[in-house]
């Protein structure tokens, strides 16, 4: 690991100053990801400034009747909290399906947005990976891309996104709330937060360097039957191969989004208004243009068949 | 998981490594690297918390995990490396009263707080009843995964008991109950490579039960 120096910031203005202030600084949260990440010496910074001190830590009704979630609230806080268990149930569901019990009491909201994906040649440093380093090429491409993605990528990256807390929040139409060095604030749409490659596979996400993710919220809760289906390898403490969270109501009617098949949360809505006819009228439309390898063409019928058995759980 | 790595290697290759990090630090950085003036030495920090209810201070590498700072630093080498990544549990301690992996957190992420490893859980001469159990009940063979796996066995029935949810709960927004379910999916996080695990259930059983 390199070396580098750490404060702790006492505002979330404060750290987001810190932060764009220095070249190579980075955010410290629950650190589960980024000091993984650090031993291996795929993320090298220079300086830590560690947020928890901001006071995020709190779930809160917003005026609007939603929900407004601290970014540093635990994975274990979110997961428990009376008010998603009842109300955004497929959030509840989708953060105990994944990691582990001592993980999720480490992980914060934030710092589980923010997770950076597990492609195998990006944690070989030893291979080329244009999201690890621009320009050296993508060595799953033509590689073992069983785990990979199926749509949305590029000639330059196929990696997915491995967050499951992060399917249910596209799903639930959440809000990223920032605040930046400047003291300005944003709201981004979960929908637009996470990028697709393209040809600039290194950034993530839409955040600026030194802005601060401060909150996630949720708006008013919408019933129906809350489920989050992760198939993987093992039966627990495994990344998704695929996984669908839906919130399906009585009528046969509702949502879907997926996992574990592109560099975002994959969700479309104009196939939704298939959901009465069945998982394969959804399918068609959610991975319409889908561009799937050898290796990992399955998951586009184990993506229908999980929604087919989400679908058939909600009937009861 | 990776192989359990001997710790007296792991004392002499960090041994050279802090010694040697200084001049590594800066013969490894690429040119085009526009960073922050890079620190001549390794920077280091001052850090103080509580290990099994004595306060201990420190001034640590500022990449020293909690894991290194307890069995390198604090010679209380109950709690193991395994993998060093998150991926096994054998480091898992209770910090402030929750599990966690003290692989993947910095000392210096814990000014104030109060940790608890194996040494604290309980004495040879006054096990703590999940440490008794584990013995009655076989929960290991090696016993290089057993530190983690108590430290975690405990707090898992301490997470039922706060009704944390798991993945295994069909209805969500109930209580969870102390079955073997729970107990093997919360558990999931701790890997034994002798296999112990449904002996760990049965100890874990036990010591719910004696409870209930
Ligand atoms: C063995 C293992 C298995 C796992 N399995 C799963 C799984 O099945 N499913 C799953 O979803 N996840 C899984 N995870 C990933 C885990 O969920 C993440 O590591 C965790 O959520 C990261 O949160 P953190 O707070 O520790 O983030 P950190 O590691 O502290 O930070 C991650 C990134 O976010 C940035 N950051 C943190 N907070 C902020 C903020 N407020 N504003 C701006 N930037 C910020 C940091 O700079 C860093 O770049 C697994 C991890 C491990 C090690
Ligand atoms: S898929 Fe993306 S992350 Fe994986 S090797 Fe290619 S460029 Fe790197
Ligand atoms: S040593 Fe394996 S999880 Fe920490
Ligand atoms: S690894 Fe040997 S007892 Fe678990």
């Amino acid at each position: 690991m390199k070396s580098f120096t750490y404060e702790r910031a006492k505002t979330p203005a404060q750290a987001a100053a810190a932060v764009a202030k220095q070249q190579g600084a980075k955010f410290l949260a629950g650190g589960t990801n980024l000091l993984d990440l650090m031993k291996l010496e795929i993320e090298t910074p220079t300086h830590l400034v560690d947020v928890q001190d901001l006071k995020l830590d709190r779930i809160e009704r917003t005026d609007e009747g939603g929900l407004r979630i601290g970014a540093l609230v635990t994975n274990t806080a979110l997961a428990a909290d009376a008010t998603v268990r009842r109300d955004y149930g497929v959030l509840t569901r989708a953060i105990v399906a994944g990691a582990s019990g001592q993980l999720r009491n480490k992980a914060t909201t934030a710092g589980n947005l923010l997770q950076r994906t597990r492609c195998p040649y990006f944690y070989d440093t030893n291979q080329p990976c244009n999201k690890r380093k621009p320009g050296t090429g993508c060595a799953a491409i033509g590689g073992f891309s069983r785990q990979l993605a199926v749509i949305g990528s590029s000639d330059h990256c196929i990696a997915t996104y491995p967050s499951d807390m992060a399917v249910a929040m596209r799903l639930l139409d959440a809000t990223v709330e920032t605040v930046k060095a400047d003291g300005k604030t944003r709201s981004i749409a979960m929908a637009d937060f996470h990028r697709l490659p393209g040809d600039t596979p290194e950034r993530d996400n839409e955040l600026e360097r030194g802005e601060l993710i401060t909150a996630v919220t949720l708006p008013r809760p919408i019933g129906g039957t809350h489920l989050y289906h992760k198939v993987r390898d093992r039966a627990s403490y495994a990344f998704a191969l695929v996984s669908v969270a839906a919130v399906i109501q009585k009528d046969g009617s509702g949502r879907a989004a997926f996992g574990g098949v592109a560099a975002r949360p994959w969700r479309v809505e104009a196939a939704e208004a298939a959901m009465t006819q069945g998982a394969r009228a959804v399918a068609s439309g959610v991975f319409a243009g889908a561009k799937p390898t050898e290796e990992n063409q399955f998951k586009i019928l184990l993506a229908e068949r999980t929604l087919a058995s989400v679908m058939a759980q909600a009937k009861g | 998981m990776s192989a359990p790595s001997h710790s007296s290697l792991d004392i002499s290759r960090r041994a050279v490594m802090v010694s040697g990090a200084a001049t590594a630090a800066m013969s490894a950085l690429p040119a085009d690297v526009q960073a922050a003036p890079a620190p001549s030495k390794p920077a280091t920090m001052p850090v103080s918390f509580k290990v099994n209810g004595k306060d201990v201070s420190l001034t640590l590498d500022t990449r020293t995990t909690l894991l290194d700072s307890l069995r390198e630093h604090l010679k209380l080498t109950g709690t193991k490396k395994g993998c060093d990544h998150g991926q096994c549990g054998a480091c898992t301690v209770i910090v402030n009263g929750e599990r966690i992996n003290s692989c993947l957190s910095l000392a210096v992420q814990h000014q104030g707080d109060e940790v608890t490893t194996i040494e604290g859980l309980g004495t040879p001469d006054d096990l703590h009843p999940m440490q008794a159990a584990f013995v009655t009940y076989d929960g290991y063979q090696c016993g290089y995964c057993t530190p983690g796996q108590i430290c975690s066995a405990v707090s898992v029935l301490k997470e039922i008991e706060a009704g944390i949810p798991s993945h295994v709960q069909e209805d969500i927004t109930a209580a969870p109950a102390f079955t073997n379910m729970e107990m093997r999916e919360r558990m999931s996080g701790n890997i034994c490579r002798c296999g112990a695990y449904s002996n760990i259930a049965e100890a874990m059983a036990a010591v719910a039960g004696a409870k209930a």
